[in-house]
């Protein structure tokens, strides 16, 4: 049986059908979860699309955390249960606090669109097992507010860890320390704001590097159901 | 009715481009010897007729909403004339 992703629809999503498309390609079940349910209906994992939740009103992933589907996402979040988020769903993740810092402004204040070429940082996460080590892959980046920041200690802490799961080669909007993605402690929460979604068929992406991100959680949750 | 005004800013460490923006077109106003320019938001909230602990509810509301404790920091001003703890 094919491990169930739960793909949330906030209003002003955006990406959650070529999140649920990209589940599909890689061999998983994509099921459809609704922002104002509070039920995720035994789904194994879960994938916060991109898009502009509730407008972006206020500040990015603001008002999504406070979601009915959130306060679920969060407590299976803490029983190590996979999240992704991607974009604004990275925004959502950060705003939540299940992830560290936060995403601003770019520096230049354009609204950036172009495939970004990451490094895989680390392959010891739930979302990026399937990754050869120090991969470089290449996933569409689009937004305007991507710009990762946070406290001198917390990104040295991150490093130290091995949280920094994507580093951009030619960073786009000035996050610091080139960070694309980041992770929790347990490596089961992760965060990125270039979009694998769109890089999973070569007629439309820029690669299909996307998809080794869903055969990632794939083949930890085999392998979770093996032990 | 208690009116209170939430100021939200980023904190002096995280680079404000929008503030950096403005900064750069002032010399087309001819006006030159400005520093730096910082952009925030101000809040306004007006609760009802028979709220009680407006200031405490106020630093909620902003605490864990209306800024971003990681990025932002705010102050909280119960305006004079309202009727906090009344």
């Amino acid at each position: 049986m094919s491990a169930r992703v739960g793909i949330v629809t906030f209003p002003g999503s955006l990406d959650d059908r070529d999140a649920a498309r990209a589940v599909y390609l890689a061999g998983g079940e994509p099921v459809a979860l609704w922002h104002d349910d509070a039920q995720i209906h035994g789904v194994d994992a879960v994938f916060l699309p991109g898009g502009f939740s509730y407008g972006d009103a206020l500040r990015c992933g603001a008002i999504a955390r406070f979601s009915q589907v959130m306060d679920t996402v969060k407590a299976a979040a803490a029983q190590g249960m996979p999240v992704l988020g991607v974009c604004n769903g990275f925004q959502v993740l950060c705003e939540s606090h299940l992830l560290p810092g936060a995403l601003v402004r770019n520096a230049h204040l354009r609204y950036r669109n172009r495939p970004a070429r990451l490094r895989v940082e680390t392959t010891r996460t739930a979302w990026t097992n399937a990754f050869a080590p120090e991969a470089e892959i290449v996933l569409p980046a689009k937004h305007g507010e991507g710009r990762y920041v946070a406290d001198e200690a917390t990104l040295d802490a991150l490093e130290q860890s091995g949280r920094v799961v994507f580093r951009y080669l030619d960073n786009p909007n000035g996050s610091m320390r080139d960070i694309a993605g980041v992770a929790n402690e347990a490596g089961n929460v992760v965060g990125l704001m270039p979009h694998p979604e769109h890089a999973v068929e070569a007629l439309t992406g820029p690669s299909t590097d996307g998809l080794g991100v869903v055969a990632s959680v794939l083949a930890h949750l085999s392998e979770g159901a093996r032990r | 009715m208690a009116r209170v005004v939430v100021d939200v800013m980023l904190k002096s460490e995280i680079l404000d481009p929008q503030g950096e923006a403005v900064l750069g077109a002032l010399p087309r106003l001819g006006v030159t010897d400005v520093a730096s320019v910082r952009i925030g938001k101000r809040v306004e909230i007006e609760f009802g007729e028979n709220a009680q602990n407006v200031e405490e509810q106020s630093r909620v509301i902003a605490d864990q909403l209306l800024a971003n404790p990681v990025i932002e920091s705010f102050t909280v001003a119960v305006e004079r004339g309202s009727n906090e703890g009344a």
